[in-house]
């Protein structure tokens, strides 16, 4: 009875005992113990960092599919890979204005579609202010509908524009340019022409992917009105099916539409891209989940790579301290004391560099948030907390087990003669 | 209620060893360490065990302090038979009832006198509560309560044998076994511990003591003298001391 009551007590000192030694043993080797964990360091802050870029690139993408719905199809040019086709330079396969004439009959499942001109980076002025790279676009009504921007003042781009000389700017150039809050009816100059602001339009909630710059204005023109700036320019296309669920037929129905419109053979493969937003999202989830296998090999082979480092210190600690064992169990230390003793120590190794390592990653997501516009959303889930540090206890127990035993196994008579 | 009967019929006898038995193999030879050695202590002896190098004294002490195990015969420690016990009940019985006392003290240079001296408290079954009291009471006995947090390295030779001894006497053990514990040491502080020795000898403590000096052994009450693994000498100090006047060397076959 007395024996069933003194068992739990016996196991909390046999812990507190074995933290307690651990850690003194590791203070008074601080500079092998910080070399030994190098290798957890590494590891867990690698994983951390890993995932928090993951996390954030994937929460970027998410709340970008929210602003353009699940029905959104893009189009684009696209070189291909083989055929004879693939020697072609961009400019040759570009998409030209005319190109997606009668669209909307041939594709039943397409429910509306904008093209989407770009007029490159104009210099933007306003009285004597000025702002040198605008981003101007040129947009049909349906873009409206498609991209869900709110409109903050006046109105939208609409039919009666055609070519006309209007424009949307975004409530950061107006205020960049010190207009008034209500601005419609302004005259600005964009490149060599004036532009009448018809409506404010809310910026958009994330940059799209390959926009890095923090300074970074769009003014949004008719399509048309393109041409006042150049001759040839670069167009693709937002397309939105009718229903989520004829969405694939969407996407076949303009590929085979763009694909008569070009005069490709049955044979030749596509000159164009057309990818609802659904699957693009498919395949960066496919290629994060190849990213994260890629850097779960690394991180695990620098955890293994650490965890050797650990087994190895423990191995040289357990021999320069044979006679210290021997002594504690000649003065009654069970194997299973030994054991844990040396256990804790190393899982306590592994736990400090886990800790080190989380700070590391921390930094180092910090570093990479700050790298990119895209990846601005990185953080780090709990989930990867808990999961690094079970990653290093595992670590701890696996590579410390065998030295652990070792000691345990000692006979104290060989162990207190040891010199 | 029977092992009661037992001690009092064998008048409180703590140690009994039967037929002992120890062999090493070394290769195809077969080494005798102790072959066959019957001894009892009682309670409040004092007891020097003295042979030449490979006597088997240091594997006696070994046996006694439950760190080997007979190959053949019988050990009773307060009436319990310790041979057929599991690892983990020898490291119960050498916490809670044998004290060591090593030539080398055995002291861990990174912790202070009152660290190493609760050190056997630590894997105490009831050592938790209190055990620096209990310590720092072990160190006072052994004259060191002044030198409570002085590390190894800031003690002499003879206060590191003295912290060695109060860490052996920390859990009240039922019997002292020192090994050479002056071996280290220089005369006059070997004299201070022996003197220690024979102080808590007189306070009631039961205590073995292997050495090969001569002065050293005449502290103690009873000289055992070995040879070959077997006891070959087994006399009060009063005999050994007229044996040896008489007869010189004492290698005479009478036993037990």
């Amino acid at each position: 009875m007395r024996r069933l009551l003194y068992a739990p007590l016996m196991f909390i000192q046999l812990v507190y005992q074995s933290v307690y030694l651990a850690i003194s043993q590791i203070w008074a080797n601080k500079t092998r113990s910080i070399l030994t964990t190098i290798g957890i360091v590494i590891g867990v802050a690698s994983v951390i960092a890993v995932i928090a870029a993951l996390t954030g690139l994937k929460a970027k993408i998410l709340s970008q599919v929210e602003t353009f719905g699940n029905n959104s199809i893009i189009v684009q040019p696209r070189l291909p890979d083989m055929g004879p086709k693939r020697n072609l330079s961009w400019w040759d396969v570009r998409l030209r204005p005319n190109e997606f004439e009668g669209l909307l009959e041939h594709c039943p499942s397409i429910e509306r579609f904008t093209r989407i001109s770009e007029a490159g980076q104009q210099m933007v002025k306003y009285g004597e202010k000025a702002v040198q790279n605008a981003q101007v676009y040129g947009i049909e009504p349906a873009w409206h509908e498609i991209e869900h921007r709110a409109i903050v003042t006046g109105r939208g781009i609409s039919v009666i524009d055609e070519s006309r000389a209007v424009c949307l700017i975004e409530p950061e150039l107006r205020d960049k340019l010190g207009m008034d809050k209500d601005c419609i009816g302004e005259s600005i100059r964009i490149g060599f022409r004036n532009f009448r602001i018809v409506g404010v339009i809310e910026k958009r909630s994330d940059l799209e992917i390959g926009g890095g710059g923090q300074e970074r204005y769009e003014i949004i023109i008719p399509f048309e009105t393109t041409r006042k700036f150049r001759q040839e320019f670069w167009v693709w296309a937002f397309a939105e099916s009718k229903s989520p669920e004829v969405l694939d037929e969407g996407v076949a129905e303009l590929k085979f539409f763009l694909r008569r419109g070009r005069h490709l053979d049955p044979d030749e493969p596509d000159t164009f891209r057309v990818e609802s937003l659904k699957s693009a999202i498919q395949t960066f989830n496919n290629i994060a989940i190849m990213v994260t296998l890629v850097a779960g090999g690394v991180v695990g082979i620098s955890l293994l790579v650490g965890g050797v480092g650990i087994m190895n210190i423990m191995l040289v600690s357990i021999s320069e301290r044979t006679k210290e064992i021997g002594l504690r169990k000649a003065v009654g230390a069970k194997k299973s004391a030994i054991l844990t003793q040396f256990l804790v120590e190393a899982v306590i190794l592994c736990f400090v560099g886990g800790l080190v390592g989380l700070g590391v990653g921390k930094f180092l997501t910090l570093a990479i948030a700050h790298s990119h516009a895209l990846l601005a959303k990185t953080y780090i889930p709990a989930w990867a907390v808990v999961l690094s540090f079970a990653f290093a206890g595992t670590v701890g127990i696996c590579f410390g087990m065998f030295p652990a035993i070792k000691a345990a196994r000692l006979d104290p008579i060989e162990a207190l003669r040891h010199e | 209620m029977s092992q009661q009967a037992n001690s009092t019929n064998s008048n409180d006898v703590i140690i009994r060893l039967q037929g002992l038995k120890r062999f090493y193999r070394v290769g195809v030879e077969e080494i005798h360490a102790l072959d066959g050695v019957e001894l009892e202590v009682r309670e409040n002896e004092y007891i020097a065990v003295m042979g030449h190098s490979g006597s088997g004294k240091s594997t006696l002490m070994n046996v006694l302090g439950c760190l080997d195990r007979p190959s053949d015969g019988s050990y009773e420690l307060d009436g319990d038979d310790v041979t057929q016990l599991s690892d983990a009940e020898l490291a119960s019985i050498r916490n809670e009832r044998i004290g060591f006392v090593f030539q080398s003290f055995e002291l861990l240079p990174q912790m202070n006198a009152l660290k190493n001296v609760e050190m056997p408290l630590l894997y105490a079954r009831n050592g938790w509560f209190g055990r620096s009291a209990r310590a720092k009471g072990a160190l006072e006995r052994v004259g060191l309560g002044d030198r409570v947090k002085h590390r190894p390295n800031q003690l002499s030779g003879g206060e590191k044998q003295r912290v060695a001894i109060a860490r052996a006497l920390v859990c009240n053990p039922s019997i002292l076994l020192a090994d050479e514990p002056t071996g280290n040491l220089d005369s006059k502080t070997s004299e201070n511990i022996l003197e220690l020795f024979d102080e808590l000898h007189k306070q009631g403590q039961t205590i073995v003591m292997v050495t090969h000096e001569r002065d050293v052994a005449q502290y103690a009450k009873r000289i055992i003298r070995m040879q070959d693994g077997r006891i070959c000498s087994d006399l009060t100090k009063e005999q050994d001391e007229a044996k040896r006047q008489s007869g010189g060397d004492t290698s005479g076959k009478e036993k037990l």
